[in-house]
């Protein structure tokens, strides 16, 4: 079954009418996603994509209006905390917020809320989650995917990119890919997704890609040796070559006190059982080596 | 972003916190004035304290004390012009040294995996909190603001006692709530007060009295809210930004400038470093981080290049695009028109894939650039160039 979004999944568009939601819902469309639902307030009673998804008011009117169980947020960082605490209190299940930029003070009340509603938050600042071959909700591009039982997990976009190709050029396909989100407070942890990998019957290996800064790479290996101990799994962490103290682009990748290095990340990781690789383009062959057949 | 402890000063008088009063001097001169002021107004010895963004000036002998104001124009002079970790001291702070009875440590913080603000308390003050949480970590007190009603009165009371501040109740929860009210204020990441001291002084009629200051203060702004504080950018210190990185800053990219002689042009952070491991490993060293963002167009491309070539030690250029947002053949035109401008001639290895790829590559065939299918085929090319260009 995959993990997040699936066949199951219906997506109300928090921000359809701008330009970046227009261009993502098309192309979450194309791919087989089903998009249920528009949001943009003052906008409600029009429609979008051609004519062929409502637009609402309110993401409580999209709810009781049309069911949907799941919301993607293209909405400007000043407003996008605001958005996430709509959806959660409208009933939305699973929230993936894809804006960047949102000052990290303003998630501290949206991911309590959140808490409190519930629901589940992907993101901030995440590229979203696809389930190869039934749908996919965000701005991955649909192209690079194959369908399969490789469950990959990233705190990055672009990264997630060039794993997840490396891993379809080999011939491994996915269950589900998910990028977690580079931001300082995030709504899902690593640990999270890999609770949820764990208990998903589709994927029968697991790739992790983390990066410096914070501890959660950490926390999951040692969930992960715990609960994955026969999964074969797979990890890469970006930064070893990272100075101390200087902020990489990701608000949360930021080496402080000696914490969050990659080395520390890597001997967590592998003492957990995870194989990890110099370079994203040694995952396949690594998880071949950790006795993957799939 | 980091400011100046002088400025973090501002901030937390600002938001009603105890500082003592303090002055910025940028010559000799300045300092002697301040001095002067000081001492008449019944002070036996002023601090002189060099203003810089790098920690361990105290070390470096960036803080110095003066006993009457001709030794404080002579040890402002020392300071003024030093070299703290390859940072030119431009500024002094003078202000009265402090009769200290106690020093205390107290610091806000936005914890990351609770996703709340964490204050931070130890009675062992003056040195570094990290040094304290390696040696005992017993001496650290913790408590987590509420995430949506903030720092609660019985909270604070809870942790200056157990910070064995009770002595100083009111003045300590006024404190702990300060920082608290003063990171919402400004957004910042951090505001840390170390030393918080109890200091011995004269009040209004000549008796001796205790009262809790905030001696030094360390503030860090989070770099995506200042769009909504247009005041703080004003705090930005100009003689500590390079004008490659406030160049980068203005057109929206991030980049850190690096050791190494292989320029990096990347689309997102996680890649970016990744590129910059790989180059490593390849046997190369980066020169940089650049992350050009998402959904770049061509200018923003042609900027990045500018920045990269401005590094005279850049020898070679990789170039890594995985389009997504961004689309391949808008960065291809943006490097082909960097290159038409450039006044150096770099040989540059050019990687695109994604969004439009094969447009790019169709594009920067037709310009003769050198490509790479992989990453580590990119590294390994960039490696080599700039091998070449070396010998």
């Amino acid at each position: 079954m995959s993990i997040l979004v699936g066949p199951e999944t219906r997506l109300v568009v928090q921000g359809i009418t701008g330009r970046e939601g227009e261009f993502h819902s098309r192309q979450m469309r194309e791919y087989g996603t089903r998009i249920v639902a528009g949001m943009t307030p003052g906008k409600g009673g029009q429609t979008a994509l051609d004519g062929t998804v409502p637009v609402f008011d309110t993401v409580a009117d999209a709810v009781r209006e049309t069911g949907a169980n799941t919301s993607c947020i293209f909405v400007p960082s000043a407003g996008a905390p605001d958005a996430v605490m709509e959806a959660a209190a409208a009933g939305i299940g699973t929230i993936f917020c894809i804006t960047e930029g949102i000052p990290a003070l303003d998630m501290v009340p949206a991911v309590e809320m959140v808490r409190r509603a519930g629901a589940r938050l992907i993101g901030p600042n995440c590229p979203g989650a696809t389930s190869p071959g039934s749908a996919k909700v965000g701005i991955i591009p649909g192209s690079i995917h194959r369908e399969g039982r490789v469950g990959v997990v990233s705190r990055s976009g672009t990264l997630t990119y060039e794993a997840v190709q490396a891993m379809t050029d080999a011939g491994l396909g996915q269950s589900t890919c998910l990028g977690i989100g580079g931001d300082p407070i995030i709504g899902t942890t690593f640990l999270d997704v890999l609770q949820l990998f764990a208990e998903d019957d589709q994927t029968e290996a697991l790739v992790l890609i983390g990066e410096i800064g914070g501890a959660a790479e950490e926390d999951a290996a040692a969930w992960a040796a715990e609960h994955l101990r026969d999964l074969p799994k797979v990890a890469f962490i970006a930064g070893r070559t990272a100075p101390e103290g200087k902020r990489m682009g990701h608000a949360g990748a930021i080496i402080s006190g000696g914490a969050g290095t990659a080395a520390s990340k890597v001997k967590a990781l592998e003492a957990a059982g995870f194989r990890v690789a110099n370079s994203p383009l040694e995952l396949p062959a690594l998880l071949r080596e950790a006795g993957y057949r799939g | 972003m980091k400011i100046q402890e002088a400025d973090a000063k501002s901030l937390l008088v600002a938001q009603g916190l105890p500082v003592p009063d303090w002055e910025v001097a940028h010559t000799v001169e300045e300092a002697r004035l301040a001095a002067d002021r000081f001492f008449a107004s019944g002070a036996e010895q002023v601090v002189i304290k060099a203003q810089v963004l790098v920690g361990g000036r105290g070390k470096a002998g960036g803080v110095k004390l003066a006993g009457f104001p001709e030794q404080a124009e002579l040890v402002a002079g020392t300071i003024l012009g030093m070299d703290i970790k390859g940072i030119t001291v431009r500024k002094v702070l003078v202000g009265p040294a402090a009769n200290i009875v106690k020093e205390f440590y107290m610091s806000a913080v936005l914890d990351r995996a609770a996703g709340r603000i964490l204050l931070m308390g130890s009675a062992e003050g003056g040195v570094e909190i990290e040094q304290v949480a390696a040696s005992n970590p017993a001496a650290i007190v913790r408590v987590h603001a509420d995430p949506l009603l903030g720092l609660l009165d019985f909270q604070a009371r809870q942790f200056v006692f157990a910070m064995g501040l009770g002595a100083q109740l009111k003045a300590g929860v006024a404190i702990a709530k300060g920082l608290v009210r003063t990171m919402r204020a400004y957004d910042a990441d951090l505001v840390e007060i170390n030393p918080l001291a109890i200091i011995r002084e004269l009040d209004a009629t000549g008796t001796e009295v205790e009262r809790l200051v905030c001696l030094d203060a360390k503030v860090t702004l989070d770099d995506s809210a200042l769009p909504r504080h247009p005041e703080l950018e004003e705090l930005r210190d100009p003689d500590e930004e390079a004008p490659a990185d406030r160049e980068a800053r203005e057109a929206g990219l991030t980049f850190i400038k690096l050791d190494g002689t292989i320029g990096c042009m990347v689309n997102g952070a996680g890649l970016a470093m990744t590129t910059m491991d790989l180059v490593k490993r390849a046997g190369g060293e980066p020169a940089n981080f650049l992350d050009i963002g998402g959904g770049a167009r061509a200018d923003r491309v042609a900027a990045a290049m500018r920045i990269i070539l401005d590094d005279p030690k850049v020898d070679a250029i990789l170039v890594n695009i995985f389009g997504g947002i961004t689309r391949g053949d808008e960065v291809a035109k943006g490097l082909i028109e960097a290159r038409a401008q450039q006044t150096r001639d770099v040989p540059m290895v050019v990687r695109i894939v994604g969004t439009n790829a094969a447009e790019a590559a169709l594009l920067l065939e037709q310009a003769q650039f050198t490509t790479a299918a992989t990453l580590d085929e990119a590294a390994a090319k960039a490696v080599a160039a700039s091998r070449g260009a070396v010998a």
